[in-house]
């Protein structure tokens, strides 16, 4: 089973803006806010997925998106093979859409989501139609090889293998040897 | 010899205008009374604007309290009287105070100098927002969010780039030239202003062109910062794309330059250059109700 670690940011600012407020603003609320879960991630085993959950998050303010999401959006991008770090959001509400989707298309940027409602996982940002295909595939599979996801797709496996190896270096998906699948915390 | 300053009766951000160019003449170290005895109306983005005209001064001004005991009462209760005490002499009564919880102002004069100011206006707004956005600009209460992400992205303006504390004020009123209810922010401070702040990053990529006019153009309509960060920036993309959707209006002015962006329902002018002089950044946004 992939390795989760589980963060409550609102629980992080509540210890971050002297525990008064249940609002993300302010960029320097954001930064402060970041380092705590940077930590909180470095704390955990390489690979492990951290669970950014921001269910108990009442208003997130362009900002502190940009600080919190994209920062470590843009991270675990820049993670070297020897130290992949995956994120999963969660809780994200209608109040915390517009600033999510406004940075995530400022920065090219995608990530993997938690829709609490149905406990289902989707793409959220900036990919295209086949990558798009390819991580449902991954996700729906679990865990799966480009042969089976080529098959599942109907892509070629060249097509496959280019569009895994971009969602992989993007973070969206994870690899182990030939098998990939999604971050989600799915039994392996 | 005191220079006297006339304030418009009815007071705007296009009319404050009038005050400063009374106001060039004048080096901040000459004294000078600003008159609003005759001052009947004033917008929030007004009242910011004559405290950041006294924390411009290096002498401290005179001010003449509006006569109009509805006019004067309605500042008090927006707060002005509270902070304008603290930069000018002032000459007349200020109306009392009615007790805490009365007010009819979506949010009063506020200071903004820390992050921790903006959290606190944030929680405020919100706390009377939907009411107001449903019942009188007749909005979709789901905007109660976005409007206090604008708000708070406008504060941060004051603390990322001003070098000096401002204000913060939130009021609706009808506005006559469009003839419907109108919501606005205004926030300002009397800092460093938008080409101080962007120099060091911009002005010698732009060599002679380089002014106020240009160094807003750059902030507010390309999205550049003084920050390399590309995150940076993010401020006035979000509330763009929020006025956007509201057709709101957006205004910024600093130093000599005012930018626009003007919304289908309007016919103001995107930049107006060489106005009178005044520091540090002024940003004005209105946002429409519905047509009843």
């Amino acid at each position: 089973m992939t390795a989760m670690v589980h963060i409550d940011v609102a629980a992080i600012l509540q210890t971050s803006v002297n525990g008064v407020y249940t609002d993300l603003v302010t960029r320097a609320t954001g930064r402060a806010v970041r380092t705590r879960i940077e930590h909180d991630i470095a704390d955990g085993r390489p690979g492990a997925v951290a669970v950014i959950d921001f269910s108990n998050v009442g208003l997130l303010d362009f900002s502190c998106a940009d600080e919190i999401v994209a920062t470590l959006m843009r991270q675990c991008c820049a993670d070297t093979v020897a130290l992949e770090r995956y994120v999963l959001f969660a809780g994200i509400k209608d109040a915390h859409l517009d600033a999510i989707e406004h940075v995530l298309e400022r920065h090219k940027l995608a990530l993997v989501v938690r829709i609490t409602a149905g406990g289902t996982y989707r793409l959220m940002g900036m990919v295209d139609e086949v990558e798009r295909l390819v991580w449902e595939a991954v996700a729906r599979a679990q865990a799966a090889d480009v042969a089976g996801i080529a098959a599942e797709t109907g892509l070629t496996g060249d097509e496959v293998s280019t569009c895994l190896a971009t969602l992989h270096r993007r973070r969206l998906i994870m690899r182990e040897g030939a098998i990939f699948r999604a971050p989600t915390g799915a039994v392996a | 010899m005191t220079a006297v300053i006339t304030v418009p009766e009815e007071l705007d951000h296009d009319s404050f205008e009038s005050v400063l160019d009374q106001l060039a003449p004048h080096p901040a170290d000459a004294p000078v009374l600003v008159d609003a005895r005759h001052t009947t109306f004033s917008t929030p983005y007004a009242l910011l604007s004559l405290l950041c005209l006294a924390q411009s001064r290096t002498a401290r001004p005179g001010f003449v309290i509006p006569d109009a005991q509805g006019t004067a009462s309605y500042w008090a209760r927006a707060g002005f009287f509270r902070f304008a005490e603290e930069l000018y002499t002032l000459h007349g009564t200020a109306p009392a105070l009615r007790p805490k919880g009365e007010s009819d102002v979506w949010l009063p004069i506020t200071p903004i100098a820390r992050s921790e100011d903006v959290h606190a206006v944030v929680e405020r707004i919100q706390d009377r927002a939907e009411a107001i956005l449903e019942n009188e600009l007749r909005t979709d209460p789901r905007m109660i969010g976005r409007f206090a992400m604008t708000l708070s992205e406008a504060c941060q303006n004051i603390i990322e780039h001003a070098g000096l504390g401002g204000w913060v004020a939130v009021q609706s009123y009808t506005w006559h030239k469009l003839g419907r209810r109108v919501v606005q922010i205004a926030v300002c401070d009397a800092g460093i202003g938008f080409t101080a702040s962007l120099a060091p990053a911009h002005a010698r990529r732009l060599g002679d062109r380089w002014c106020d006019g240009q160094a807003l153009e750059e902030a507010i309509v390309r999205g550049v910062s003084r920050f390399a960060d590309p995150g940076r920036g993010q401020g006035f993309a979000g509330i763009k794309r929020f006025l956007g959707q509201w057709q709101g209006k957006l205004i910024v002015r600093s130093g000599t330059a005012r930018l626009t962006l003007v919304p289908p329902w309007d016919d103001d002018v995107p930049l107006r250059e060489g106005l009178s002089s005044f520091p540090g950044a002024q940003v004005l946004i209105i946002i429409p109700g519905r047509e009843a």
